[in-house]
C-alpha cells in the first residue's frame, strides 16, 4: 500500500547510490592497501618465507625465532628508553613552554614560530643537523673545549652505551614544539571565568596552575601521550641518519630492525613478524584511545 | 497551494520509535502549527513532510499526490530553517535565486521573482550583501524570501523565530501571519512556543512522545483540552490542577476546596455530570477564571465565592497574578491590579464553575468526554 | 606602600626570568639552524680549525653549488637537484589527488551518511595510525606486480593511498561543523549531490584545503621510509638522497656540502611553514587531537 509511488526510475536509483559510489574507490583501497596488506603481513610472519614469499604455514615459529635474537631485544629495550625519555621530555618542556607563553608575552607569535619550525623539517634533515652538532671531533665537544673546558668530552654519538640518547636529543628538539602547540590550544580553551573565580577565592597563580589548570588539561596529556608514543614506535629516519643503528646495532629500534631484516637481509618472515609486533604495540595503544574518543563524542 | 494529509505515519530510528501513528489532515491554504516540548517528534515529522528523511510506514499526501518516495526537490515545498541556513558564500540575491536557477527558471523570470519577493519583505537594499553582514531579523526575512521566491505548494517553517530576541519575535510573528493571509499558501509551522502556536495557527497539532495529543483549532485546544498534558501545555500561566474527591452535599454532586485556614468551599458540578462519590479527580481551572470579585458577581448564577490567603503577588501590568493555596496545591488567580490584596492578606475570589474541567488522575484524560 | 612596591619588584623579576627562559629555549631551537647555515658557507679549512659557532671568515657559496649540482650521491656526481625534482614529481600529484579524494570522502561521510558509513570512517581512522612497517612488504610486492616498482608513479600511488586516511579525516571533521540545515536547504532548493558540493561546500572550504594541502605536502616531502623502500637510484626522493650523501663512507667528509644539501632539502617545507604557519599549526592540532 505504501509503495504506491515507489520510484524505480534508474536515474533516482543512481542518485541515491551516488554517495556510496563516490567513496567506493577509497573503501576498496582501504580494504586492500590497509587491511588486506596487514593480513598478508601477518600471514607471511607465520610462513617459511625468506628471500621470496613462501606460503607454507608454520605457525608462530618466526616469533619464537624473533624473540631469540639479541638484536631484537636491544631494539625493544632501546624503544623503551628512547620512548620513555622522548615522551617525558617533550611533555615537560612542551607544557612549561605553553604555560610560559600563555602569560601575555610580547612577541608571542614570533617566539611560537621559532619553537614550532623544527616540525616542518624532515627527520632526515634534523638527523643531519644533529649529527654535525654532536660530531665527536668538530661539534659541541670542540666548542666547549675552545671555551676553556679543556678536558670536556662528548662522544655519545660513537659510544654504544650512550648513542641512543643522541636520538632522544634530536627527537625532543624536533617534537617539543608540537606538544607545546597542543598544550597552548588546551590552555586557550579553558574557560577564563574558572581562573577568575579561583583568583577571587584568593588562590596564588602557581596554585591555580597546579590545582585547576593542569588537571583540566588531562585530555591534552592523553592526546599528546598517544601521538608521541606513536611517533616513537614509528621512528626510523632519525636513527638511520643519525647513527645508522650503530655503533654496531646499539641504537636499533624495531622500525630499523624490521627494515634491516626484511629489505637488507631478505628475511621476509622475520621482518614480517617484527612488523606485526610493532603493529600490535600501536594497536594496543590506539584502539582503546579511539574507542573512548568516539564514545565520548557520541555521548557528548 | 495544496492540501496536506498525514496518514498513520510511523518513524523508527533503529529500534526507537519516534513517531507512532500520526494522523493530521489540513485543507489547502490552512496554517498548521506542530507544537510540543523538545523531543516530541515535531521536527522529525516536518523533515518527513519535506522529504529530508524517509517514513517507516504510513502515507503523506501533498494535494492528491503520495510523496512517500519523492525526493525533496520534487515535492514542490519550501522550507525556512531555525538557523536560517543562508548560503554564506552567496549574496542575498544569489541566495534567493539559487533554487530558481537549480530549477532552470529563465533569467528574466528569476529577476522578476526576486524583485517581487524583496519588495514584499522589504529587503531590496540588502540584495548585494552577504548573509554575515545582516542582523538576525534581516536574515530571517531573507530566509523567508528564499522560500517565497520559489512559490511552492507548501511552506515548511522549522522554529524560525527561536533565534530572535523577544521583541523581534513578536513582530515577525505578526508578519508571518500577514504573509500567510496575503499569499494564502498552505503552511506547516513547527514551534515549541505555545503562544506562537495560538496566535498564528488555523489548526494546532499538540505532540508529545511521538503522538498527536490533540489536533484542533486554537480555541479548541485552549478551552476544550483532551488531557492534562494539553491543558497544562497551552496557556500562560498554566491551568491550575487541584486534586479533589467527588462528594455529595445537600443532594448536590460536587467537590470541595479547602484553603490554608481550613475553610471549605463546595463546588457543585454544573453540567449534570454524575461522577461516583469518592472518586478522585484533578480539577482544572485557568487563572483567569478565578478573579477578584468586583466584576458583577451577583448577576451571575454559576459563580462561587472563595476566600484565601495571598502568598505572593506578581504584577504583570494589565493583571496581577495572585498565588494562593487550595487542597495543598498552589493555585494562581488573576486579578485587576487595583483589587489585588497584599501578600499575607486574605482576599475574596470569584470562581467561574462553568470553566472547570475534570481529569482522571491516573490516565490524565478528561473525565467528561471532551468531544 | 612598601609592600606593594616590593611586590611589583618581585613581579618584574619574575617577568624578566620568564623572558629569559623563553629566550633560552628560542636559542636552543634556533641553534641547529644557525649552525647549519654558517657551516654551509664555510670552506672546509675553516670547519676543521673553527668551532660550530665561529662565523665564516671567507664566506663561500661553493658548498651550495656543489650540493645542488656536482656532489656524489650514489653512483652519479650530479648533486641533489635531480632528487629534488623527483620529490616535486612525487609530491605534487600525490598531494592534489589525495586532497581531492579526501574532500569528496569527507563530504560523503559528513553530509551523505549511509548505513555503514560511520564504520567505514572508524576503520579509516585506524588507518591513520598503523605503523607503515606492517604494509611495506606487501606493498613492495604489489608495486612489482603492477610494474611500477622503483618508479615515481609507484611512490605517487603509495603516498596517495596512505594519505587518504588523513585527508578524509580533515575534511570530514571540517564538514561536520557546517550545519546540516545548509545542505537540507539546498536539497529543498532542488540541488543534488554534486551541485551542493560545488556551490555550497567548496566555496567555504578554503581553510581546510590549505590545512590539508600543507599537511600532505609536509608529510610527503619529508617522507623517508617509503622513499627508501620503494625507489631505486635515480627515482629516489630528496630525503633519501640526503641520507645517502651524509652517510656515505667515501673518503673525505665535506660537512659544508652536507649542510647545504640539508638546507636545500628542507627549504620547501620551511617556506610553506613560514608562509602559512597558521594553517600548518591548525593541521597538526586537528590531525592530532581530534583523532
Amino acid at each position: 500500500m505504501q509503495s504506491a509511488e515507489r520510484s524505480y526510475n534508474p536515474l533516482t536509483i543512481l542518485e541515491n547510490a551516488l554517495p556510496k559510489l563516490v567513496v567506493a574507490p577509497s573503501f576498496i583501497a582501504m580494504m586492500v592497501f590497509i587491511y588486506g596488506f596487514i593480513l598478508w603481513t601477518v600471514y607471511i610472519s607465520m610462513s617459511k618465507s625468506t628471500f621470496l614469499p613462501n606460503y607454507d604455514f608454520v605457525g608462530l615459529v618466526q616469533y619464537v625465532k624473533l624473540w631469540k635474537i639479541d638484536r631484537w631485544y636491544v631494539a625493544c629495550k632501546n624503544l623503551l628508553i628512547y620512548g620513555g625519555l622522548f615522551i617525558g621530555f617533550c611533555t615537560v618542556f612542551g607544557l612549561l613552554l605553553a604555560i610560559f607563553l600563555d602569560q601575555k608575552i610580547r612577541l608571542e607569535g614570533a617566539i611560537r614560530s621559532i619553537y614550532l619550525y623544527p616540525l616542518s623539517l624532515s627527520f632526515v634533515v634534523t638527523g643531519t643537523a644533529w649529527r654535525w652538532m654532536l660530531n665527536p671531533g668538530l661539534g659541541l665537544e670542540r666548542l666547549v673545549r675552545e671555551m676553556g673546558w679543556e678536558s670536556f668530552s662528548f662522544d655519545w654519538l660513537v659510544n654504544a652505551d650512550m648513542a641512543i640518547y643522541t636520538v632522544v636529543i634530536a627527537a625532543v628538539w624536533q617534537s617539543t614544539g608540537f606538544v607545546m602547540a597542543m598544550f597552548l590550544a588546551g590552555l586557550r580553551g579553558i574557560d577564563s571565568s574558572i581562573i577568575k573565580a579561583a583568583q577571587v577565592d584568593g588562590a596564588s597563580l602557581p596554585r591555580i596552575y597546579w590545582k585547576i589548570i593542569i588537571p583540566s588539561l588531562r585530555p591534552v596529556f592523553f592526546g599528546a601521550f598517544i601521538i608521541l608514543t606513536h611517533i616513537a614506535i614509528k621512528s626510523f629516519d632519525l636513527v638511520v641518519v643519525l647513527t645508522r643503528g650503530g655503533p654496531g646495532y646499539s641504537t636499533d629500534l624495531p622500525a630499523t630492525f624490521m627494515y634491516e631484516y626484511a629489505f637488507t637481509r631478505g628475511r621476509l618472515a622475520l621482518g614480517a613478524s617484527s612488523a606485526t609486533m610493532m603493529f600490535m604495540m600501536v594497536m594496543a595503544l590506539i584502539v582503546p584511545y579511539l574507542y573512548s574518543e568516539l564514545r565520548s563524542k557520541k555521548n557528548g | 497551494m495544496a492540501s496536506l494529509v498525514i496518514d498513520q505515519v510511523y518513524k523508527r530510528f533503529g529500534s526507537v520509535e519516534v513517531l507512532k501513528g500520526i494522523n493530521i489532515a489540513i485543507e489547502a491554504g490552512e496554517f498548521l502549527v506542530l507544537v510540543g516540548p523538545s523531543g516530541c517528534g515535531k521536527s522529525t515529522l516536518l523533515n518527513l513532510i519535506a522529504g529530508l528523511d524517509s517514513i517507516s510506514s504510513g502515507e503523506i499526501r501533498i494535494g492528491e499526490r503520495v510523496v512517500n518516495n519523492v525526493p525533496p526537490k520534487d515535492r514542490d515545498i519550501a522550507m525556512v530553517f531555525q538557523s536560517y541556513a543562508l548560503y554564506p558564500n552567496m549574496t542575498i540575491r544569489k541566495n534567493l535565486s539559487f533554487g530558481l536557477e537549480t530549477r532552470k527558471v529563465p533569467k528574466d523570470k528569476r529577476e522578476e521573482q526576486i524583485k517581487k519577493v524583496s519588495e514584499i519583505l522589504q529587503i531590496e537594499d540588502l540584495l548585494e550583501r552577504k548573509p554575515s553582514q545582516l542582523s538576525g531579523g534581516q536574515r530571517q526575512r531573507v530566509a523567508m524570501g528564499r522560500a517565497i521566491a520559489r512559490d511552492p505548494l507548501v511552506f515548511l517553517f522549522d522554529e524560525p523565530l527561536s533565534n530572535l530576541d523577544a521583541k523581534l519575535r513578536v513582530e515577525m510573528r505578526a508578519e508571518i501571519k500577514k504573509l500567510h493571509q496575503r499569499l494564502g499558501t498552505t503552511i506547516v509551522y513547527v514551534t515549541h512556543d505555545q503562544i506562537e502556536a495560538m496566535t498564528m495557527a488555523d489548526r494546532i497539532a499538540i505532540m508529545k512522545d511521538g503522538i498527536v495529543q490533540q489536533f484542533d483549532s486554537p480555541n479548541g485546544v485552549y478551552s476544550n483540552p483532551n488531557n492534562l498534558f494539553v491543558a497544562g501545555f497551552i496557556g500562560s500561566p498554566s491551568m491550575n490542577f487541584i486534586p479533589v474527591k467527588f462528594e455529595e452535599q445537600g443532594g448536590q454532586r460536587g467537590a470541595t476546596l479547602t484553603n490554608t485556614k481550613d475553610q471549605t468551599f463546595f463546588i457543585p458540578l454544573t453540567n449534570g455530570s454524575d461522577y461516583p462519590v469518592g472518586q478522585s479527580a484533578i480539577m482544572g481551572i485557568r487563572p483567569e477564571n478565578i478573579t477578584d470579585t468586583n466584576e458583577g458577581l451577583e448577576s451571575r448564577q454559576q459563580i462561587i465565592e472563595l476566600v484565601a490567603e495571598v502568598k505572593v503577588t506578581e504584577p504583570t501590568g494589565p493583571d496581577t497574578l495572585i498565588h494562593v493555596e487550595f487542597n495543598g496545591t498552589e493555585v494562581i488567580c488573576r486579578s485587576c491590579p487595583e483589587f489585588a490584596a497584599e501578600a499575607g492578606a486574605s482576599m475574596k475570589f470569584a470562581l467561574d464553575t462553568t470553566k472547570i474541567l475534570f481529569f482522571d488522575p491516573e490516565s490524565g484524560m478528561r473525565l467528561d468526554d471532551a468531544n | 606602600m612598601a609592600s606593594t612596591s616590593s611586590r611589583s619588584y618581585t613581579e618584574m623579576a619574575g617577568r624578566a626570568a620568564l623572558y629569559a627562559i623563553l629566550l633560552l629555549f628560542a636559542l636552543y631551537f634556533l641553534a641547529p639552524l644557525f649552525v647549519m647555515i654558517i657551516t654551509s658557507i664555510k670552506p672546509m679549512a675553516e670547519i676543521r680549525t673553527g668551532t660550530l659557532i665561529s662565523l665564516p671568515k671567507a664566506p663561500t657559496f661553493e658548498p651550495w653549488l656543489k650540493a645542488w649540482g656536482t656532489a656524489t650521491i650514489g653512483v652519479a656526481n650530479e648533486g641533489i637537484k635531480g632528487f629534488f625534482m623527483n620529490s616535486l614529481r612525487i609530491a605534487i600529484p600525490a598531494v592534489l589527488i589525495s586532497t581531492l579524494i579526501g574532500a569528496l570522502n569527507g563530504y560523503v561521510l559528513s553530509k551523505w551518511k549511509f548505513r555503514g558509513s560511520d564504520t567505514f570512517f572508524a576503520m579509516l581512522l585506524l588507518g591513520c595510525f598503523i605503523p607503515f612497517q606492517v604494509i611495506l612488504l606487501p606493498m613492495a610486492r604489489t608495486l612489482g606486480v603492477l610494474g611500477i616498482s622503483g618508479t615515481v608513479s609507484g611512490l605517487v600511488l603509495v603516498h596517495t593511498v596512505y594519505g587518504l586516511a588523513f585527508t578524509t579525516l580533515f575534511f570530514r571533521n571540517f564538514y561536520v561543523g557546517i550545519p546540516d540545515e545548509l545542505v537540507n536547504a539546498a536539497k529543498i532548493d532542488g540541488a543534488g549531490f554534486w551541485r551542493i558540493f560545488w556551490k555550497i561546500m567548496l566555496p567555504v572550504s578554503k581553510p581546510i584545503f590549505m590545512v590539508t594541502i600543507i599537511w600532505q605536502t609536509t608529510q610527503i616531502w619529508n617522507d623517508f621510509l617509503f622513499g627508501v623502500c620503494f625507489s631505486t637510484g635515480d627515482t629516489q626522493p630528496v630525503t633519501v638522497a640526503l641520507n645517502n650523501l651524509v652517510n656515505t663512507s667515501s673518503a673525505v667528509k665535506e660537512y659544508n656540502v652536507d649542510m647545504a644539501a640539508a638546507i636545500i632539502a628542507a627549504l620547501p617545507t620551511l617556506f610553506v611553514y613560514f608562509a602559512a604557519g597558521k594553517y600548518f599549526v591548525r593541521g597538526l592540532t586537528a590531525g592530532a587531537v581530534k583523532g
